[in-house]
């Protein structure tokens, strides 16, 4: 039954399942255990991000062609919604609306792109989504009647799952069920769901497929598949969730903007999860994502503690390059030293030590 | 991915003409003069038209400078480099630092003083990339050769790392670029005004690529190369070094994309270290639009660009932040290939 639901294919590594059962077990318990609102919003961002992630590695992991429009489409289902639910007010069918639109509006976009690129050959598509998703963040300043420009758009939720909303009048477990924590739980189902449908894809034969057109195109193309087909399909599919992500983040956050949307930085974020979590092994996201969550909260306090030391130490010079402000920079040399010393990520690492044991 | 080599020599044969046998292709060229004879009637006034057209031709000829490193680097080796445009901001910062040694001389009424200290100014700029160029390919794509999925990852992280050096040396605030007396100011004719620095820009960009194209195409160096890029383990069967010959290539793109940072940095006159990123689109579509490895069709997809861009800009305001887009994709509809394919594979 488990083996079936995880489509076969388990985390094959002792460590990795340890380390997602802990996972999981603290999503889960998180509202109840930790009753401040920074712990459960890094909570609901590693959920939401995971789906982020893991829809990305389906792309880059397993298609092995690099989208840097991937943020794109969380920006749009974030817009999608946040548009939605600002102009016609806070109710369920608008909520519904905005969403299905953006989700509509995620999969012919991705299709055009792709089918406008990846015919030709799978490095300009590479090149032409990194256009389109700078047309994407220059539209979004430019349309600021309809996006609210810099400032983004705030809205409200619809009444059962704004946090004033409380469901039972009874504490439950010392804890009052608000419309927050019903959204908190409905996020985390989300990438529960998300984690299995994508399990589900890549080892279907679709899947498969895919790997061979990554391993070898023209002998794929051979044995009598349509790879352009698979490819757009596999897109579309990443694109669609990416959407969905996105509409959660704006639903969880009551904010869409171009910082937490739109902008370069968010799909170098998700590129470096990817990577350090593990390409082509959707649990690979998961791992990610929670060591980047978190580095991402202590990195700029380390750095200043570092920036305070080598002041006395080696004077300005050194300084300046720990300034905090300076994050990207050990975040770029992070992300470099990753791919060139680690590039099967965490959980390739993880998988290939148990494979060497086990020999 | 992993990178497999398609058997083209195959289908390079397949047609037995006579041997220095190309058609001259004038298609690309009379496209740019349709859309420039096409945007008379649409702006209205002669005038304006001719500052765009001269606008446009100019800050093409910078952004052919900027991208002809990348296509040949592409070309040649099919390395995928998206931290070129690092080496963009780095000229224009080198520019700006070097403009300060030699302000005496740009600050001087003479345009002889003046056009030494630009020629210096951009040397500074030039030599600076092409050191930096010479280790970048050390670190970030010798490890890479071969890989896609690797280069892009690797050259995008580059790129950042780059960026965010040149903010630790030179700091966050904007930086200061001001072109001589010489270069400032208008040049009248008739009634319509024209900056002189436009011309000089177009100029220097006419001077590099006939530079380009002499290297190219009589020299032995320039024969390798373009047979490189054509089929690169013909080459190497034939005993030529070809990775030695393509660290040449991707210094003297870094140079010379040193070199339109500079120019750049004049045009803009005060710039952020976004400057290279702010061009990075562009000239990813440029590469793509020109065809691989092609100088011409570089210079084609450069001056489309650049005058799409300003015409849209004018013309429907709006749509100016998609007419990169839109110009591509038209593009590559026409000639999937790019405007001006090396060789057609």
């Amino acid at each position: 039954m488990l083996k079936h639901l995880f489509s076969d294919d388990p985390p094959r590594s002792r460590w990795l399942t340890l380390f997602l059962c802990v996972l999981f077990v603290v999503l889960l318990s998180a509202p109840f255990v930790w009753t401040s609102a920074r712990a459960l919003n890094t909570a609901a961002t590693i959920s939401i991000f995971f789906i982020l992630v893991a829809s990305f590695d389906l792309l880059l992991g397993y298609c092995g062609i690099v989208s840097f429009a991937h943020a794109m489409f969380f920006g749009i289902g974030s817009y999608g919604a946040a548009i939605a639910l600002h102009r016609f007010g806070p109710t369920w069918s608008v909520l519904a609306g905005g969403a299905a639109a953006a989700l509509a509006i995620s999969a012919i976009l991705s299709l055009l792109i792709a089918m406008a690129s990846l015919r030709v050959k799978a490095i300009f598509f590479t090149m032409s989504t990194l256009a389109f998703a700078a047309a994407f963040a220059a539209l979004v300043q430019r349309l600021s009647w309809l996006t609210g420009g810099d400032d983004g758009l705030n809205f409200r939720l619809p009444e059962p799952l704004s946090s004033g909303h409380i469901y039972f009048t009874v504490p439950l477990v010392g804890l009052d069920v608000t419309g927050k924590v019903v959204l908190y739980y409905f996020v985390l189902f989300s990438s529960l769901a998300a984690l299995l449908i994508l399990l589900r894809i890549v080892n279907s034969r679709f899947g498969r497929v895919l790997e061979a057109v990554r391993e070898n195109e023209l002998r794929a193309e051979a044995i009598g598949y349509r790879t352009l087909t698979f490819r757009l399909a596999a897109n579309c599919i990443a694109a669609v969730i990416a959407a969905w992500a996105g509409v959660l983040m704006a639903l969880w956050s009551r904010y869409a903007g171009p910082s937490t949307s739109a902008d370069f930085n968010v799909m170098l974020n998700v590129l470096l999860m990817a990577v350090v979590g593990g390409l082509g092994t959707i649990y690979g996201a998961a791992v990610g994502v929670t060591i980047f969550v978190f580095a991402q909260n202590y990195l700029q306090l380390a750095l200043a503690a570092v920036n305070a030391s080598a002041l006395k130490l080696g004077g300005e010079w050194l300084a300046r390059l720990f300034h905090p402000d300076r994050w990207l920079l050990w975040f770029g040399v992070v992300f470099i030293l990753c791919v060139y010393f680690f590039p099967n990520g965490v959980v390739g690492y993880l998988r290939l030590r148990r494979i060497r044991r086990v020999r | 991915m992993t990178s497999i080599n398609p058997p083209s020599a195959i289908d390079a044969s397949a047609e037995p003409t006579a041997l220095p046998g190309r058609k001259l292709d004038i298609a690309p060229f009379a496209l740019l003069v349709g859309v420039a004879v096409l945007a008379l009637p649409l702006t209205g006034s002669v005038s304006t038209w001719v500052t765009l057209t001269v606008a446009g031709l100019a800050m093409g000829m910078m952004l052919f400078i900027m991208t002809s490193g990348l296509t040949l680097v592409f070309g040649l080796m099919d390395v995928l480099n998206l931290g070129h445009a690092a080496f963009v901001a780095l000229g224009a910062y080198v520019a700006a630092t070097a403009a300060g040694f030699v302000q005496p001389w740009l600050a001087s009424t003479s345009s002889a003083m003046n056009l030494l200290a630009v020629a210096s100014v951009m040397a500074a700029a030039v030599i600076t990339s092409a050191i930096v160029g010479l280790v970048y390919e050390r670190l970030f794509i010798r490890p890479v050769y071969g890989s896609h999925l690797k280069q892009i990852l690797i050259t995008i992280g580059a790129m950042l790392v780059m960026v965010q050096l040149m903010l630790v040396v030179w700091g966050a605030n904007q930086m200061q670029l001001m072109p001589p007396s010489f270069l400032r100011g208008v040049h009248m004719v008739g009634s319509v005004a024209i900056e002189r620095y436009r011309i000089f820009a177009f100029v220097v960009g006419l001077v590099v690529y006939a530079a380009m194209m002499i290297v190219m195409h009589s020299s032995r160096v320039g024969l390798l190369i373009r047979a490189g890029v054509e089929n690169r383990e013909m080459v190497e069967a034939l005993g030529h070094h070809i990775r030695r010959m393509f660290v040449v290539v991707c210094i003297c793109g870094s140079a010379l994309a040193g070199l339109g940072g500079a120019m750049w940095g004049f045009y803009r006159e005060e710039f952020s270290a976004s400057i290279g990123s702010d061009v990075l689109v562009q000239i990813l579509i440029i590469t793509i639009i020109g065809g691989l490895g092609s100088i011409t069709g570089c210079l084609y997809g450069a001056m489309l660009i650049a005058l799409c861009a300003n015409y849209i800009g004018f013309l429907a305001p709006d749509l100016a932040v998609v007419s990169d887009i839109i110009v591509m994709m038209a593009i590559l509809l026409w000639r999937p290939n790019g405007l001006h394919p090396v060789a057609a594979h």
